[in-house]
């Protein structure tokens, strides 16, 4: 980098600083205690949870920096990727949380930008950094889980209008969303992949309803959505009709890194087990766990070294390639195991269940691992994907 | 640090391998098995090693070495894991030349070091009393006895223990923890040679009333559990040059291997083992360097990172050479085939220096738990 690169950016670096000092409120500076619950999602019928969060998000917003690296022209903040790094480092450093969370920043905002028209560009890229609407995926079917490509909600050509009939399973937060965006069959006579579009469809319209899922863990954001005869405008599908696939699978491989890195972390599991059964002569009470308790920390450095290389080898311009592959598949079997062993390790008290989530909290939380490796590409699927990709083993019958 | 290797390690990584897949493969520890050898690996391809610089590697410069690091013995210790070949890298480098580099005094060092360099000396530790590794449980004692200090005891599974020319053994002296330097020709030296499934050597050595002299000790308590940690390490990253090569092989098969008219690496039952064998390499590969950089930092978490090190490889190397059998099937089974050759140094190779359990134990204390 040369030195006025350098100084540009130093600059940008002490603007931004001092931006941030007086623009985000205290209360916007805490940790978030209830995950994503604490962040503002946006939508028609958005709600602030306090005015400090109102204001903190209006302040972003009005830069562009809901979303940093979009272009200004659709309402993003035009920084290079090097300036954004700066404003997530300085963000850091205070402890600002993200002023807006949505599916449409992290998955449909990057498809449209890659594969949609200037005028959707113009309208659905704006409404999203302006957390003007409330987006929700519509993927799997009840009859297309692993085998997505072969879903069967159709879309039939009128003439300016898509007719859509069918249902849609695991649509995050479709209760409260305004749109959805589809993978619908538009083809059904070629081969499942190269018959199916990527639509956009108004909540509101006639013939959607919704109904919550409730899991094996109590309350979710999972929903099932069903279409009935549902008009849809031409224009908005995105892409080229029968070409929704390809936007599908690129949108899915940026799913599958986000959901390995969330389960990557570690946990001092160590320290949860001596609070749970005590300490005997210096070790674990129980001393049938410990050996457990330890290959469990174990593997999870094993994880965290593995993703430090990948990140060393980018940096360094070598290709990681095959070496990241494995990480949404270890990632959440270890997440499954650490929670089988927190239970263990509470005994009797680990198995109460009450009326809220946060009664019975353990109990609920080890359930709900369980969808880990099977959400965002199960485990076996993730195996395949390494054995025909990187070991080159063939193609089972 | 970043994690990845310097562009020296990686040509030495580079050499290594080319050296010992022409120089050293299996078939010629099958050679040295069959023929029954008596020194259990070829001097000759030793000497070669030697004028590599192999000898010198982790030997820093003022002693007649090259302070290239542990990283760098660790590619050599990797790419001859995966030849399965035999040397007196892991008892003279690794034990023998890293224990007087930690616990030798100046004069200990002028004297042995370049010697061990140059290839004129060979050493080995000699640690184990027990019928597991349990390397401070030490009965073995150097006292006085009129007037003259004598070392008694009996010492197990001592690498290359037949051949080394001066062994470093592990007494109590006064109380405490002390290592001992001992010609393998002294009087009241008996060396049993015990032959190892993985066709390698670890002897049983008696000692009866060795004249010993206080001037030859060579470290304490300290630096047998530091140079013990070095060692774990880098037998762990033999262990990984094993490990793949095996699984390579494995993989290579189930191409190959046809049976209901289609490879049998076409089927998901074999398939998903692989794949979990492939991630579970991955992630030891990680470890590995991680620990070897460790070492050549110095850093306080040599020991956690040795454990865990240790654990892991030792825990994922029994996988992987199992599945090796069962996919290779029938032929696996025979002698013929060289897959054997890893399950056993395999099994050998996880025992040294503690197995999975051991360090599974010592983590969690090293954890306070």
């Amino acid at each position: 980098m040369n030195d006025t690169l350098t100084d540009k950016l130093a600059a940008f670096r002490q603007e931004t600083a001092d931006w941030l000092e007086a623009n985000c409120p205290a209360s916007m500076r805490e940790p978030v205690k209830n995950g994503f619950d604490d962040l503002y999602g946006g939508g028609r019928n958005g709600v602030f949870k306090s005015e400090d969060q109102r204001i903190w998000f209006e302040r972003m917003r009005d830069r562009g920096w809901t979303a940093p690296t979009w272009p200004k022209a659709y309402g993003g903040g035009g920084l290079s990727n090097a300036e954004a790094k700066v404003l997530k480092e300085e963000m850091a450093k205070l402890g600002c949380r993200a002023p807006l969370w949505s599916f449409g920043l992290m998955m449909l905002g990057p498809a449209i930008l890659h594969f949609g028209t200037e005028e959707q560009k113009q309208k659905y890229i704006r409404e999203i950094c302006r957390g003007e609407i409330w987006w929700c995926q519509g993927y799997s079917e009840p009859g297309a889980g692993s085998d997505l490509a072969g879903l069967q909600t159709s879309a039939v050509d009128h003439g300016d209008h898509f007719v859509v009939n069918g249902q849609k399973v695991w649509t995050s937060y479709a209760d409260k969303a305004d749109m959805i965006f589809c993978l619908v069959r538009t083809n059904p006579d070629v081969p499942k992949q190269r018959g199916i579009s990527f639509l956009l469809i108004d909540m509101e319209s006639e013939g959607v309803s919704v109904r919550p899922i409730k899991l094996i863990s109590g309350k979710s954001p999972f929903c099932e959505t069903f279409f009935d005869n549902v008009k849809v405008p031409k224009e908005n599908i995105v892409g080229q009709m029968n070409d929704g696939w390809t936007i599908a699978k690129n949108l899915l491989t940026h799913e599958r890194s986000t959901v390995g890195n969330l389960f990557g972390s570690i946990m001092p599991l160590h320290e949860y087990a001596v609070d749970a059964v005590g300490l005997e002569n210096g070790k674990l009470a129980d001393l049938t766990l410990r050996p457990e308790v330890a290959r469990l920390m174990i593997n999870s450095y094993a994880l965290k070294f593995a993703i430090e290389q990948t990140i060393d080898m980018t940096k360094a311009g070598h290709q990681p390639g095959a070496k990241s592959s494995f990480f949404k598949y270890y990632g959440t079997e270890l997440n499954k195991n650490r929670h089988e062993l927190m239970l263990s390790l509470k005994g009797y008290e680990g198995l109460e269940w009450g009326e809220n989530y946060n009664d019975g909290k353990l109990a609920r939380d080890m359930c709900r691992t369980k969808g880990n490796s099977i959400e965002g590409g199960t485990t076996e699927v993730q195996l395949n994907i390494i054995a025909k990709h990187v070991l080159g083993l063939p193609k089972s019958k | 640090m970043a994690l990845i290797l310097n562009e020296e390690q990686q040509m030495l990584k580079t050499s290594a391998k080319e050296f010992l897949t022409q120089k050293a493969p299996v078939s010629a520890l099958r050679f040295l098995r069959d023929a029954k050898d008596s020194v259990g690996y070829d001097p000759s391809l030793w000497n070669e090693m030697v004028e590599m610089g192999w000898a010198a590697l982790t030997i820093q410069e003022e002693f007649g070495g090259m302070g290239f690091g542990y990283v760098g013995l660790g590619q050599i210790l990797e790419e001859s894991g995966r030849t399965l070949t035999a040397s007196p890298i892991v008892s003279n480098i690794l034990l023998g030349a890293s224990t007087i580099q930690i616990g030798g005094s100046e004069s200990q060092k002028q004297a042995l070091l370049p010697a061990v360099a140059e290839g004129q000396l060979t050493l080995t530790l000699a640690f184990e009393e027990h019928n597991a590794h349990r390397p401070l449980a030490i009965k073995s004692s150097v006292e006085e006895k009129e007037g003259q200090l004598v070392l008694n005891g009996s010492k197990r599974f001592v690498l290359d223990g037949h051949v080394a020319q001066k062994l470093i053994v592990s007494a109590m002296y006064q109380g405490e923890i002390a290592l001992f330097l001992v010609d393998a020709g002294a009087e009241g030296v008996k060396i049993d040679r015990k032959l190892m499934m993985d066709s390698r050597n670890a002897a049983s050595i008696q000692f009866d009333n060795v004249s010993v002299q206080a001037a030859d000790q060579v470290g304490d308590q300290s630096a047998l559990e530091q140079v013990l940690d070095i060692a774990r390490i880098g037998l762990a990253a033999e262990m990984l040059g094993t490990m793949q090569e095996a699984f390579e092989r494995t993989i290579a098969y189930l191409k190959e291997r046809v049976q209901f008219k289609v490879p049998i690496g076409s089927f998901q039952a074999l398939q998903h083992r692989a794949a979990m064998m492939f991630s579970e390499i991955e992630v030891c590969k990680s470890m590995v360097l991680k620990a070897l950089q460790a070492v050549d930092a110095q850093d306080a978490k040599v020991p956690v990172l040795a454990s865990m090190v240790k654990a892991k490889v030792g825990e994922v190397i029994q996988v992987v050479t199992n599945e090796a059998i069962q996919m290779f099937g029938g032929i696996g089974m025979t002698d013929d085939e060289e897959i054997g050759f890893f399950l056993k140094r395999a099994r050998v190779a996880q025992q040294t220096f503690g197995d999975y359990n051991y360090h599974l134990d010592r983590f969690a204390s090293l954890n306070g738990f």
